[in-house]
């Protein structure tokens, strides 16, 4: 008997070690790309541009010049500041028109919403790889070409099918009986929407609008071929198109601003990952 | 009990009159007023857009001559003659589906190492979560810049571990392998960032899947004898394959439509061998001025993945009836 529960034991601690190497393992493969660039961020060009050099470790020592180059003398701060308010506004634009839908398709019983629901995560497909040729039209017949304020028009067709579509999957946690009570406090239906589900969603609104941000802030296409002058540039356009001169690339400062866009941004989402985790699942599954 | 409420109910206040009220309560109309603001914004900017690009296809269009003529299937014809679409068709499935796959295999690894308890959970979810947080252009940078074809720290490993650059070497006498260089190491290179880039969001859809499956079914199934393949096979893979549906629908989507990567790692060469229909379609409508061209090129990919989508929620239906 003595063999056994040693042997339990034993199989016990080999498991242990299996769970943190694989997850160390993960871990690494997942940023890899990012130490290194954190690691390239800090090198002297000397040091960078020498094939010789064992590249992981500082040859010279560490210098912060690229880092306040990027800050100084690049529209890095501009694209930052852009990206942070077309997000920004393109987020309130998609829960006050996605709220109201999702509660609708949620809560208010109508035959057709499952079918509702489901045409509008439809649409989420319906890819801006199809749409810019056109929608680069409509935003020139508008005025808009060449302005930030375009992005803000066009970001919310994306956001607003998949937030909707998270969005049921919150509302439809929260029990019935709290409008009811709240209707039966004398509230209307808008009422007890706004007062009593509205709060209650709120840790799934959050996660939401992270989500809706992280997908403005990585959108690629409509902002490539809607705008062009830098100072209406966002990050994922701005960072690729103006720190490469010609041939010339400023790879440190390149580095540095990928690492510096993606700590604070899955910092933020990682707080909010079990929120996201459970609307999913509701949204997802029980759609 | 009741009393109480209908106290309650006396004490409060109607807050609006009667009117409004019965017109705030009419679920039916309230369920439209609550939905039209999304449904117009949606038409106007998907549905029209969509409809004027099938338009745009039909048409004549150049960013120099703008006027609108009618030329049938002139367009779909020209296309059709040109080989580099049939090669970015041909790479989209490619790296689709190879994409596909692995995306979701690792995501269901991925999502099994991030629900086990351990300690430090919280910087492994973060470091996991950074390829996918990140938006798609930074983090292709950082890609490029280590499969750089001189400075790549994937080649100064293979050097020193005596496998690269010197003669008789297994990978070749050359000092560098040119990984966006080559057609075959480039194709690789996008499926590799592509894989790297999503497999963290399937693992988090999978994670929701994993977490949904209550644990006594397991447990029955262990006390009843079944081992750890038969419970794998019987228990868990069933349970977990409608999400594991989402994840490979998410994943083709992102693939499929996406031009991010193709357009930072190789700009669609080495002479167009990663070019994908999207940046194909970018190429011509946008940065070539030919519109029409353009947008028949970018619609080629809707009825597939129309039917892609529709297929997998199918599926993921009958599944949870099932």
């Amino acid at each position: 008997m003595v063999t056994t529960a040693a042997g339990y034991r034993r199989r016990y601690v080999a498991s242990r070690v299996g769970v943190y190497l694989l997850a160390i393992l993960a871990a690494l493969l997942c940023a890899a790309p990012f130490l290194w660039s954190l690691i390239t961020a800090f090198k002297q060009n000397r040091d960078l541009y020498n094939p010789q050099n064992n590249p992981f470790l500082f040859n010279r020592p560490a210098t912060p010049d690229h880092i306040t180059y990027l800050f100084q003398h690049t529209a890095f701060g501009t694209f930052a500041w852009n990206t942070l308010w077309v997000g920004v506004l393109v987020v309130g634009i998609t829960l006050v028109l996605g709220l109201p839908a999702a509660y609708a398709l949620a809560r208010l019983d109508r035959p057709w919403a499952g079918w509702f629901g489901i045409g509008i995560f439809l649409v989420y497909l319906v890819p801006p790889s199809l749409l810019f040729l056109s929608l680069s039209r409509i935003v020139v017949a508008w005025g808009l070409q060449d302005s930030t304020w375009s992005l803000v028009l066009v970001y919310p067709t994306i956001t607003i099918p998949v937030s909707v579509w998270l969005l049921i999957g919150f509302l439809k946690g929260i029990p019935k009986d709290i409008e009811e009570q709240a209707m039966v406090d004398g509230y209307s239906r808008v009422g007890a929407f706004i007062r009593a589900v509205v709060p209650l969603a709120f840790p799934g609104i959050v996660a939401v609008v992270v989500f809706a941000f992280t997908l403005t802030a990585s959108e690629y296409i409509y902002a490539l071929s809607f705008v062009s002058p830098t100072s209406q540039k966002v990050i994922s356009t701005g960072v690729p198109t103006e720190l490469v001169r010609g041939d010339v690339f400023f790879w440190q400062s390149l580095q540095a601003a990928t690492v510096l866009v993606a700590v604070p941004i899955a910092l933020v989402f990682n707080l909010f990952l079990d929120r996201f985790i459970a609307g999913f699942t509701q949204g997802a599954v029980k759609g | 009990m009741s009393a109480v409420r209908e106290a309650e109910v006396a004490r409060t206040p109607v807050r609006l009159p009667a009117a409004r009220r019965r017109f705030a309560d009419r679920e039916g109309t309230l369920a439209w007023l609550f939905l039209m603001p999304s449904v117009v914004y949606i038409l106007v900017l998907v549905g029209v857009p969509f409809v004027l690009a099938i338009g745009f296809a039909l048409s004549d269009v150049t960013a120099g001559d703008p006027s609108y003529d009618y030329v049938g299937l002139r367009n779909f014809r020209r296309i059709f003659d040109d080989p580099v679409f049939w090669r970015s068709l041909g790479n989209t499935f490619i790296f689709t589906g190879v994409s596909m796959v692995l995306i979701v295999v690792l995501g269901k690894v991925l999502a099994n190492i991030m629900i086990a308890n351990f300690k430090g959970k919280w910087i492994v979810r973060f470091l996991v979560l950074l390829p996918w947080t990140t938006p798609v252009t930074l983090s292709s940078i950082a890609w490029l810049w280590m499969l750089d074809s001189i400075y790549s720290p994937i080649d100064w490993v293979l050097r020193q571990v005596g496998l690269l650059g010197k003669p008789g070497d297994l990978l070749g006498s050359g000092s560098n392998m040119y990984w966006l260089g080559e057609p075959g190491l480039a194709m690789a290179s996008v499926i590799t960032v592509h894989v790297w880039r999503l497999t963290p969001l399937a693992a988090v859809i999978m994670m929701a899947g994993l977490m949904a499956i209550p644990r006594d079914l397991e447990e029955a199934a262990r006390v009843d004898g079944a081992g750890y393949w038969r419970r794998m096979f019987e228990v868990t893979i069933p349970l977990v394959l409608p999400v594991a549906a989402v994840a490979a629908l998410f994943g083709t989507i992102f693939t499929f439509t996406d031009m991010a990567v193709v357009d930072v790692l190789t700009n669609g060469g080495p002479n167009n061998a990663t070019q994908v229909l999207t940046s194909w379609a970018f190429f011509r409508g946008i940065d070539g001025g030919d519109v029409g061209q353009g947008a028949a090129i970018a619609l080629f990919l809707f009825p597939i993945l129309l039917a892609a989508a529709i297929a997998i929620l199918r599926a993921v239906r009958r599944m949870e009836v099932g």
